[in-house]
């Protein structure tokens, strides 16, 4: 199953973000995400230890034994977080004052284990690398959709550096700025509506693929088309529910052509239950 | 005697883990989805960071210290809190049955949980003695229980709200959590 780089890029950036879609990496998620600035050195330094970790790991896939491999995947994580860490605490000490022990906590990020999991241990150095930097760079756009939001409604200015000079105002004098997204409460806030927004994107996408679907059966013949047939007009009824319609057996075999049709879309995931990361 | 009260307030109030410092929001989102669960995950989470608070700090003095081998502590520590859960995981199965049965489901997940090293790595920052480093770690784990106590009791009534399709599942969750993380800001105008 070999993914080719534009597909990697568009899984770790887009479809597959780490953020909104797989929402895993809270704690940084919601820490470091005060201000533009941070958000960027935090992203910078998840992207070197991912896409790092990810070669090394791919490299050493075949020569780990199983049952050590989360071990042996930490230690390798570790090695590169802790030289990511001297070099921030020696070129960019603001940076680091400001991440504070963000940086050294990149070792136990749900994402890295995870992408080392289902990613660097199955495929080859290059793909796996590639995907490193992929997944990052999703990681830090999240990051920093998050703090331009917060950095913006919180203090009326944008880009304003670690120690918190040098921001460019956006907005007026008139504005008062909202302290509150600048506290925890306000992380949370800011993340809860930006996934409620990419939760609806995604709804819109799946409905109107649904909805295709369903017109494609219906000029078909096939039986989906009663599901979503209004009796009394016969028009095609939109269907909203989560789930995607399922086949009508009534004890007979069903059509295995009309079940193995590549339009009806595959059900979407569970939302839900994606947080148990 | 007052510095140890100090560091327990702060630790369980004004500084709470989740609310105020982020450590162990995984598990808070993941796994605070009944209060029961909640307290099994808080326990074990208490048992874990009281003893690696006392490990690491020992580790840390002791072995990387003398030997200037500072830089190395979050290698050490991530190797020496996974070590400790796979030994409290043994010991437990093997000594007390019961707490195994209580616990054990949630000590795997503890070794990528933040928070445990999280506390480690605090401890060493703000340079505590080996009575404050344990005391912090305890009571950091105290508020961390809280906290997904708490929420887990928030998070079941959630349940039969009808919030937004967009809103449902994770998004609802968060916004919870910002107002419960409001309620404990309140706690930081109590700083010493």
């Amino acid at each position: 199953m070999k993914k080719s780089i534009p597909t990697l890029f568009k899984e770790g950036i887009l479809t597959n973000n780490p953020v909104f879609v797989q929402l895993l990496g809270m704690c940084p998620t919601l820490a470091t995400t005060t201000s533009v600035m941070n958000a960027l050195g935090m992203g910078a330094a998840v992207i070197v230890v991912l896409a790092f970790s990810n070669l090394f790991i791919s490299l050493l896939r075949k020569i780990i034994p199983g049952e050590v491999r989360i071990a042996s995947y930490i230690v390798i994580i570790s090695g590169f977080v802790t030289a990511v860490e001297l070099i921030i605490k020696a070129y960019f000490p603001a940076i680091d004052a400001a991440l504070g022990l963000f940086i050294p906590l990149i070792v136990v990020n749900c994402i890295i284990l995870a992408r080392a999991e289902a990613f660097a241990s199955k495929n080859g150095p290059l793909p796996s690398f590639i995907d490193g930097i992929a997944t990052g760079i999703g990681f830090t756009l999240a990051l920093v959709c998050i703090a331009a939001v917060r950095e913006l409604l919180g203090t009326g200015m944008l880009f304003a550096a670690s120690d918190g000079t040098g921001g460019v105002p956006v907005f007026g004098d008139w504005f008062s700025p909202a302290t509150i997204f600048l506290l925890p409460s306000g992380a949370f806030l800011t993340l809860g509506f930006l996934i409620a927004c990419v939760q609806k994107i995604r709804n819109t996408a799946e409905e109107r693929a649904q909805n295709k679907a369903i017109e494609m059966d219906a000029i078909d013949g096939g039986y989906h088309a009663t599901l979503m047939r209004d009796p009394e007009s016969g028009k095609i009824i939109r269907r909203t529910s989560y789930r995607a319609p399922e086949p009508v057996t009534d004890g007979e075999a069903p059509d295995a052509e009309l079940l193995e049709d590549p339009e009806i879309p595959a059900a979407p995931a569970e939302n839900d239950a994606k947080g148990a990361e | 005697m007052s510095n140890i009260f100090m560091i327990m307030f702060a630790a369980i109030l004004t500084e709470n883990f989740i609310f105020s410092r982020f450590y162990g929001c995984c598990p808070f989102l993941g796994v605070s989805d009944k209060p029961s669960t909640a307290l099994g995950m808080g326990m074990a989470v208490t048992f874990v960071m009281t003893l690696s608070s006392a490990a690491t700090w020992a580790v840390y003095n002791y072995l990387l210290v003398p030997f200037g081998l500072e830089y190395l502590k979050t290698i050490a520590f991530i190797l020496l809190i996974a070590t400790l859960v796979q030994f409290i995981e043994m010991f437990l199965r093997k000594f007390i049955p019961a707490l195994y049965g209580a616990l054990g489901i949630y000590l795997p997940l503890i070794t990528t949980n933040c928070a445990v090293l999280g506390a480690a790595l605090v401890n060493i920052e703000e340079g505590y003695s080996f009575i404050e480093s344990v005391v912090f770690g305890f009571s950091a784990a105290l508020g961390f229980t809280l906290a997904i106590v708490v929420f887990a009791g928030v998070r079941e009534r959630l349940n039969f709200a009808d919030p937004p399709k967009a809103f449902r599942g994770f998004p609802i969750l968060l916004i919870s959590a910002s107002l419960a993380a409001m309620a404990f800001s309140g706690f930081s105008g109590m700083k010493f």
